[in-house]
């Protein structure tokens, strides 16, 4: 039997609590020293992106060393990014870009989900392995004939073009066909017995308990089209189709006269805003969703 | 009667998403394989003057593929373990806190929703030396006494350092979130339990956390790989368009370039090149499986 | 190694942070555990069982008052230095690591003179596997083991160092109803041949009567009772312990001690003399008005008379409205019912070879004085009596 502890005493006992008091009091000062340090290091560009976008450019371009602060702030870079490039127009593609491929998609993946969470037909099992075994195939390698495909149908620098390749996720599919399994299949007996349709009940009963995770797709979906890249600047060569991201891209290389730092700056904050506001509204479920299955696309 | 109404009912719910998939996936899944055999194959025409692996051998002696090629390797070589090695510490750190958790989890994780094409423009002013000014980082290097260096349009290395600063900036919300979940999700009582018996600190890192969510790191280390080979539009973000110009291509810029733009017009050695990435991307996962299988025992 | 605590009491801040007073999980605590021994924390869940547990194993920390192991003070001692050995309700096994690893992770820990050689380590774990009967099973992983068996593992890991105390939480709360019934003779067997101060916290009192040498009984964060099994049940302090313990169910009525003799409803089930230092009724208003008679009326209290109390006679002394009869092999369980009963039904266990007279609905019983107990009406406190 351990006798350890008899050798304790009183005071010895005290001193060894004040001890790991203390030690604890530096470990959490560590801690947080090392944890503000990567906060600044995510803030800066946020900072600075804000803060160069409220310089002029004559004071941007004489600071040799460039100021933490502004002393003359002035918000013409705003005006100019709105009115040297279309910077409106970028923001409303973008904006039916986003509405309208998030819109189909829920539709899309609704349908099959709940086909293959609730209806019985023959071939199901086989149909969804092909479905799971379509996750593994990378954008890079089917955007490639997408692009000879739209190209034909002469839907290049058109939203059907931009949109159609994009209105389908197999993984998001999956994801709701496992939360719909999870709804009792009790309740759809019932529906059944009450002589409710299918549709009528995926819409009146589904739908409204499936609510928490078709709002996470929908703001995980929001956030890719939001920041997607590579198929819009395949696709689009004329500015009157751009998104946000070819826009800025668009802007770096020919917009401002190229040496307008503040005024890029200023497009940059706007075009980050309505991201940055819709995370810190939906601020857990954003993060809950992408915990549950988001990659940076 | 009524069966068949059923069946039928059935794949008409699924029709938009076979369909959908059908011409934007499986077909093109196909398709890219065809090109990649064909040997010249033309836009217009959709004629091709034979068939053979010559795409393949094209596509990697092209100087500009290697080239993308190793600075695909270094970027996944340098930012896979450096991320994730630092958002495991990110996390321990986050769950070791009380006061203020929330609020350093919400601000970790802002460049998840933040475009990376907009952000990236803003690192390229903090690093880029130009006529007017060297450029904040330039500017904290000459207060430790180191001279200046233009990241953007200056050597290699420096160009790949800023490469792998943004990249890991850029990956690193996805992988504190998924540690500090994890992290989470260990139950207190192993802890617990380990208290009990008096267990260092360092062994319950190294015997009861790490094993404990090895699953977790594994995965992100998996998707980390297979993320890193597909670096993009975060060198676009930095080094513009022209990548091979700045000599910071990477495989998926190489596709792109060979399908499109004043490079463009080859959708052969894109095909090519696109699955020669894919079967490399395959082989290193399919290595990662086996490992992690090896070694996480549950 | 003897256990004390001395006035210990634990506060938490309010979970609901709206609420500014703290909860009070133990409140008060004064009791001491002997050497040695097995014993039961008993009482419904959130009463505060867990906590004394944690308190005792240095997990928490008390908010007041002291705690001994022996004559040593170890309130302040964390609880890597206390020596104890601690059992999960779900055993919290290492899953990565095999049996015979969980059971040597804690001589892992040792350092200094104490350090261990892998062989040691193995000998000593593999004495602790073959106590608890696991020794064949030390190859595998947690995964692969039954509930029972996950159980034997951690109490193995627990005993490895030898622990002065031994602490288990719900030992056998997920296990089956037959497991369960093997694993309480196991776990007595055990305490019995290591001789260790064993504590262990559960809801059932099946549970902990059936292997106790002590239960303490809590509710609501106090102390309600302590003492052997069986003098604890034939002797409950206080209404709530009367209900606690037994199976089925102590029946309560509202009673009345009423010139000599002790009345339900208005039949006097047997004449009375209630003990010298309670018999004089609390005169203070509150009793007063708090019971629906005068004081001119006699004594208002609580009558609980165990299901296993009831004689059934022709012209017993109480009569009840039968409901049904259940036949139960053993034994025959009467279900009745009585305006003046707290329950809804009330029900007696009687022999299966005694016949039940049954009249127009009414059944009568005599009542055995030894499991009829008296409790006031307002302080719930037990009141002696002798059954004149």
């Amino acid at each position: 039997m351990a006798t350890e502890n008899a050798t304790f005493s009183g005071k010895a006992t005290t001193d060894f609590s004040e001890k790991t008091k203390r030690r604890r009091f530096i470990r959490q000062g560590f801690l947080y020293l090392f944890l503000t340090l990567w906060a600044i290091a995510v803030l800066f560009p946020f900072y600075w992106m804000i803060l160069t976008s409220f310089k002029s450019q004559a004071s941007y371009n004489s600071e040799q060393r460039p100021k933490f602060y502004v002393s003359a702030p002035t918000t013409e870079n705003y005006s100019e990014a709105f009115t040297a490039v279309p910077l409106a127009r970028y923001f409303g593609n973008t904006l039916i870009y986003t509405v309208v491929t998030t819109g189909l998609m829920m539709i899309v993946i609704l349908l099959a989900a709940f086909a293959f969470a609730r209806l019985q037909f023959r071939g199901k099992n086989l149909l969804f392995t092909l479905f799971l075994s379509l996750m593994m195939i990378p954008n890079e390698l089917v955007i490639i004939t997408n692009y000879v495909t739209i190209t034909q149908w002469n839907l290049r620098n058109s939203f059907p073009g931009l949109i159609l390749p994009s209105v389908t996720s197999v993984f998001y599919i999956y994801l709701l066909k496992e939360t719909f399994e999870q709804i009792p299949d009790e309740l759809y007996k019932a529906a059944k017995v009450d002589g409710t349709s299918d549709f009528k009940y995926l819409r009146r009963v589904m739908i409204p308990i499936a609510r928490p995770t078709l709002v996470t797709i929908a703001i995980l979906k929001v956030i890719e089209c939001w920041n997607s890249y590579v198929w819009p600047r395949l696709i689009t060569d004329k500015a009157e189709y751009f998104l946000v991201s070819n826009g800025i891209q668009e802007i770096r290389e020919h917009g401002f006269g190229r040496d307008n730092i503040p005024a890029m700056m200023a497009a940059v904050v706007v075009i980050s805003i309505p991201l940055i506001l819709l995370f810190l509204i939906f601020r857990n479920k954003i993060m809950e969703g992408v915990s549950r299955g988001g990659t940076k696309a | 009667m009524k069966q068949k109404l059923r069946q039928y009912k059935a794949w008409l719910y699924l029709l938009p998403a076979i369909l959908f998939l059908g011409v934007f996936m499986v077909y093109p899944l196909i398709d890219v394989i065809i090109y990649s055999f064909e040997e010249g194959f033309n836009f217009v025409t959709r004629t091709s003057q034979g068939t053979g692996l010559f795409n393949y051998s094209y596509v990697l002696h092209d100087p500009y593929f290697v080239q993308a090629l190793k600075n695909t390797f270094l970027i996944v070589i340098i930012t896979v373990p450096l991320s994730t090695g630092f958002a495991l510490l990110l996390s321990l750190a986050l769950t070791s806190i009380k006061p203020l958790r929330n609020l350093y989890q919400t601000v970790y994780f802002l460049p998840y929703v933040t475009n990376t094409l907009a952000v990236g423009l803003v690192f390229m002013v903090l690093f880029k030396k130009t006529a007017y000014t060297d450029g904040m980082v330039n500017l904290l290097l000459n207060a430790f006494g180191a001279p200046s260096v233009d990241f953007i349009d200056g050597p290699y290395w420096a160009k790949m350092l800023v490469m792998c600063i943004y990249t890991v900036w850029v990956v690193l919300p996805f992988k504190v979130l998924i540690l500090t979940s994890a992290l989470a999700s260990v139950n207190p009582d192993y802890y617990k339990a380990a208290r009990v018996d008096g267990t260092r600190p360092s062994r319950i890192f190294f015997r009861i956390t790490l094993p404990m969510i090895s699953p977790m790191l594994f995965y992100l280390v998996i998707t980390g790989f297979i993320g890193a080979f597909k670096a993009y539009s975060d060198e676009v973000a930095l080094f513009g368009t022209d990548l091979n110009a700045a000599g910071m291509n990477t495989m998926v810029g190489y596709v792109y370039d060979m399908l499109y733009g004043a490079s463009g017009g080859y959708p052969s050695y894109a095909s090519a090149a696109a699955l020669l990435l894919f079967l490399i991307v395959l082989t290193i996962t399919c290595i990662n499986l086996m490992v992690s299988r090896r070694s996480v025992h549950y | 190694m003897k256990i004390t605590l001395d006035h210990v009491t634990k506060r938490f801040p309010n979970r609901n942070k709206k609420i500014r007073e703290d909860v009070i999980a133990v409140n008060d605590f004064t009791f001491e555990i002997p050497d040695g021994k097995l014993i039961g924390l008993l009482g419904p869940s959130g009463c505060g069982k867990s906590t004394t547990l944690n308190l005792i194993s240095g997990l928490e920390m008390p908010t007041t008052g002291r705690i001994y192991f022996g004559e040593t003070d170890v309130t302040d001692i964390p609880a890597e230095h206390r020596g104890v050995g601690l059992v999960f309700q779900n055993y919290a096994l290492y899953p990565h690591l095999t049996v015979l690893d969980n059971i040597m992770f804690p001589l892992g820990n040792l350092r200094g003179s104490e350090k261990l050689t892998k062989e040691q380590m193995r000998d000593k774990a593999m004495e602790v596997a073959k106590l608890v009967q696991i020794d064949e099973l030390t190859e595998r992983r947690p995964k692969e083991l039954s509930g029972g068996q996950q159980q034997r593992v951690a109490i193995a890991r627990a005993l490895v160092k030898m622990p002065s105390v031994l602490l288990l939480d719900e030992p056998l709360s997920n296990l089956d109803a037959r497991l369960r019934l093997q694993t309480r003779e196991e776990l007595a067997r055990i305490q019995h041949e290591t001789g260790i101060t064993t504590v262990f916290v559960t809801h059932d009192q099946e549970e902990a009567m059936s292997i106790s040498d002590q239960i303490v009984v809590m509710k609501d964060g106090l102390f309600q009772q302590m003492g052997k099994p069986q003098e604890v049940y034939d002797r409950p302090d206080n209404l709530f312990v009367a209900k606690f313990l037994g199976t089925p169910p102590i029946n309560v009525f509202e009673g009345t001690v009423k010139d000599g003799k002790l009345y339900i409803g208005d039949e006097a089930i047997f004449p009375v003399k209630l003990a010298a230092d309670d018999s004089a009724p609390t005169e203070d208003a509150s009793a007063n008005a708090s019971s629906d008679a005068a004081p001119a009326d006699g004594r208002p209290v609580y009558v609980g008379i165990r299901p296993e109390g009831f004689l059934p006679k022709e012209n017993g002394a109480f009569s009840l409205t039968l409901k049904k009869i259940e036949v139960m092999g053993r034994d025959t369980s009467v279900v009745a019912t009585h305006e003046k009963a707290q329950a809804a039904t009330i029900r007696a266990i009687i022999a299966s070879d005694e016949a039940v007279h049954e009249k127009d609905g009414i059944v009568r019983f005599d009542i055995k004085p030894n499991k009829l107990h008296l409790f006031d009406r307002t302080t719930e406190r037990r009141i002696d009596y002798t059954a004149l």
